[in-house]
């Protein structure tokens, strides 16, 4: 008899799984028009494709940052409860602690370095996004994006770092003013606020730092992508709360 | 023929095991050394999973000791006992802190979240692995500093923390408020905020590993209750954990910062004014409170989960209404994060507000009843197949349908007044928390034991256990449903000594006092089942339940060894692909009662 072989399962070159696929991480997308059909409950969730790290890690960014937004909203929901507490004394007055105070201006210079910033990290991202710069990196030609990415990301860094000596600037003017972290239920908030987001500004910068390091540092288009992309998005949401967080500061006091 | 594909398929796994493991080709596989340093900083997640659950009997052994000292000097206030003497008042109010302190965050948040999630979750949507492997171990890491932190409060001058797992203020505002305020107070602080970042990573974790990698066919429709679960409890995890971060903050900086966020107006303590701001314990109460009760559904979702999916097993029928069990689920989640005012009915709210909060806390009702119904439904028609974790979970429906009914009752502002201090609520939060939680863990690890060694667990000590720890609870906790309505109040050190009325329930409570004894001596069972069985047990066979849910799909598809050692990455896993619905029980014509998940041979539905 002949020795017949039919394989009963298909047989798929196994390999080590990145996550990453073999097709170059370049950022175009399937064409539009639903090609697929309703064939939705059969496709693929986590695709085997050349975004597929990158789309794990903007997940999880976007989840943390998500649970991080709660943080803020419940300083600021407590702001709110604060401003509208009060007693009422012997004489029947109702008397509120509450004392607005006017926000050194540099906060707005502060505002806009920060808005500023977002724009910068944006270009340097999306740098490495370029379709053609990515081809001549993912076969080993050259490395554009680091030379494109790089200079935009140190001018993120500095404005950042701007930014936060900015505001140390504001905290040293109040100060100035008499105004400390316990003066007033209006000073509390305002330090622990514009804190606790200088706070998340400090972590930003570690991050541009680290993702200026792995630039150089890391082996694979797709692993720098990552670094720039989640950095990226941190930057931009940690601009979004500001900008929220400033206009209570300034207009809800 | 089938020889020579067997010995090619054989072939190829070597070579894909040189490939993972980075071997030369030929070399042998490493063996598993005995150095424990691997194995502690690992970041595969069936050993995070099995971590977590040990961190989680550590903690429960702790809080159960210290529930039975309360327990002992409740009725017999004069026994001094070793280790901690003559229970003064303020170490009763210690010992509730830490008790509940202890339970809800490193148990009943940890073990049916992290511990089975890190366990199961990626087989059961046919991922390799969790998203992010090193933030998961990152994760436990902090969980154990969390809980070396908390236990360490027992060490400091002054002693454990003394104003509850709520830590209510004015008073843990005020360091000097009493012995255990001071740095006890702070340790707890630092370990809860630790334990909310460690959390908040995990369910990050969890949340992208479910949304991002699931394989091939894994539609959210066809994701197990489990999964579903703790996606569920993962979102709660990521709003409620955040908010509690930020009240802790602001607990601390009234404490040491000289702030008034919680503080109210001339608040005199201690022989001092404290405060000279208009802060208010309200705000408190609302931030800790939109944390607290999402956390009782972090806590007891997973067990719903792990109960549907363990009654269809062992009733070899398919989830009754499963779109309905998904969508409870998430509406449950959903209608806890709007009810948190029910646990401040009594703290000064505005009425209104009581009413709305009265009337989203009954709605919650209405999804528990259809999870039960459906329970029930699957449930009824008889041919159970009676093993311990069907015992468990029959025994979490039974104390859910106990301790929820009367969550109706307490939801009513009126009665509520009445009942809050009393000890009715911690009859409710007890038999639906702490017991039903407590059932679905002891489920879960029956169930799943052959995925941690390989091996069952002895089926007669097991329904011993189960036996003893059923009537037990109810024991313990079921009379305190009468003491709660006599009007014995909660947190009181002693009755001996107050009103006759109150005197009068020293039996009744002497009774739970007794049965508390028998549940904690029925868990030695459990513990030398755990570790005979790991050591000694029956060696599980390929899907040793017949499920078909995918974690057991690798136990079937892989080499011998897998039994030997679970732990290591079964290789075909990454081409899992899934044809069909997750609980596919029943007969079906050519004699099988259940078709898995991934198994491609039939036609789907």
């Amino acid at each position: 008899m002949p020795a017949t072989f039919t394989r009963s399962t298909q047989v798929e070159p196994e390999r080590r799984d990145t996550g990453i696929g073999g097709k170059p991480p370049v950022d175009r997308r399937p064409t539009g028009g639903g090609g697929e059909g309703d064939n939705w409950e059969n496709r693929q969730p986590g695709r085997r494709g050349p975004r597929e790290l990158l789309n794990r890690y903007r997940l999880a960014i976007g989840f943390a940052l998500a649970g991080d937004m709660m943080f803020f909203v419940a300083l600021v929901s407590a702001f709110y409860v604060r401003q509208a507490a009060g007693h009422i004394d012997g004489a029947n007055n109702y008397i509120s602690d509450w004392h607005p105070m006017s926000l050194p201006p540099i906060l707005w210079l502060n505002t806009a370095v920060l808005v500023l910033s977002s724009l910068t990290v944006e270009i340097g991202r999306r740098q490495l996004f370029r379709e053609i710069d990515v081809m001549e990196e993912w076969f080993g030609l050259g490395k554009p994006t680091v030379r494109r990415a790089t200079p935009w990301l140190i001018a993120t860094a500095v404005l950042g770092a701007l930014f936060v000596a900015g505001q140390w600037l504001a905290w040293q003017q109040l100060y100035s003013q008499g105004f400390f972290y316990s003066t007033n239920p209006n000073s509390n908030f305002f330090y622990m606020i514009t804190g606790t987001h200088a706070f998340h500004l400090l972590l930003g910068l570690f991050a541009v730092a680290f993702a200026l390091v792995s630039l150089r540092m890391l082996k694979r288009i797709e692993y720098r992508q990552i670094a720039v992309d989640c950095t990226a998005w941190y930057w931009h949401t940690m601009g979004a709360f500001w900008l929220f967080l400033f206009g209570l500061l300034a207009f809800a006091q | 023929m089938s020889a020579d594909s067997e010995a090619g398929q054989k072939l190829e796994r070597e070579q894909w095991a040189e490939r993972l493991y980075a071997l030369e080709p030929g070399s042998q596989p490493r063996r598993p050394s005995r150095n424990p340093l691997p194995w502690l900083f690992n970041t595969h997640h069936r050993i995070i999973g099995i971590q977590y659950l040990l961190l989680s009997l550590v903690a429960v052994a702790a809080g159960t000791i210290l529930s039975l000292v309360m327990r002992i000097h409740l009725v017999w206030p004069g026994v001094a006992l070793p280790f901690f003497g003559q229970v003064k008042p303020e170490d009763y109010l210690a010992l509730v802190t830490m008790h509940g302190t202890l339970m809800v965050f490193f148990v009943l948040t940890t073990a049916p979240l992290s511990g089975f999630a890190n366990l199961v979750l990626p087989e059961q949507i046919g991922a390799r692995r969790m998203a992010l492997p090193t933030m998961n171990a990152l994760s436990f890491w902090l969980t154990v500093l969390a809980l070396a932190v908390l236990l360490a409060a027992f060490l400091v001058p002054g002693g454990a923390p003394i104003s509850g797992w709520t830590s209510y203020p004015p008073l843990s505002a005020v360091p000097s408020a009493g012995p255990g305020q001071g740095l006890g107070m702070d340790m707890w602080l630092l370990s809860i905020a630790i334990f909310c970042i460690a959390s908040w990573i995990g369910s990050v974790n969890i949340l992208a590993t479910i949304v991002g990698e699931r394989c091939e066919g894994m539609a959210l429709n066809r994701m197990p209750l489990t999964a579903w679960s703790w996606l569920v409890a993962s979102l709660l995890v990521l709003i409620s954990f955040s908010v509690l971060l930020a009240a802790l903050l602001l607990l601390f900086f009234d404490r040491h910062l000289g702030t008034s966020f919680f503080l109210p107006m001339g608040d005199f303590v201690a022989g001092h004014i404290r405060s000279h701001g208009d802060g208010s314990p309200l705000l408190w109460l609302h931030l800790f409170w939109f944390f607290g009760h999402p956390e009782v559904y972090i806590a007891v979702l997973p067990g719903m989960g792990i109960t549907s999916s363990l009654l269809a097993n062992f009733s070899r029928r398919p989830v009754l209404g499963l779109p309905m069990m998904s969508a409870t689920t998430v509406l449950i989640g959903l209608l806890g994060l709007v009810v948190w005012g029910h646990h401040m009915f009594v703290s000064g709210m505005n009425p209104y507000a009581g009413t709305a909060f009265a009337l989203t806390t009954m709605a919650i009702a209405v999804p528990s009843s259809a999870k039960v119904l459906s329970w029930l439904g699957t449930l009824s028609g008889g041919g159970l197949r009676l093993t311990t974790p069907m015992l468990f979970a029959i025994g979490f429906v039974s104390l859910f349908i106990a301790g929820g009914l009367t969550g109706p009752i307490l939801a009513q502002p009126a009665l509520d007044t009445y009942l809050h201090n009393t000890y009715f609520v911690v009859a409710h939060f007890h038999l639906i928390m702490a017991m039903a939680g407590a059932f679905s863990i002891f489920a879960g690890v029956y169930y799943w034991f052959p995925l941690m060694t390989g091996r069952l667990m002895n089926e007669s000590l097991g329904k011993l256990h189960f036996w003893l720890t059923l009537i037990a609870a109810y024991g313990t906790f079921f009379p305190m449903h009468f003491a709660g309505l006599a009007g014995e109040p909660r947190h009181y050190s002693q009755l001996a000594g107050t009103t006759p009325a109150l005197q009068a329930l020293l039996p009744l409570q002497k009774h739970i006092t007794y049965f508390a004894f028998v549940l904690a001596a029925a868990q030695f069972l459990f513990l030398a089942n755990l570790i005979w069985s790991a050591l000694r047990g029956n060696r599980a066979s390929k899907n040793p339940w017949q499920a078909t849910t995918m974690e057991w799909a690798s136990m079937l598809e892989d080499s011998p060894e897998i039994f030997t050692s679970t732990l290591r990455l079964p290789a075909s896993q990454s081409k899992r692909k899934v044809y069909r619905g997750p609980y596919e029980y029943g007969l079906r014509s050519d004699g099988s009662d259940f078709i898995m998940q991934c198994h491609p041979n039939a036609k789907p539905e």
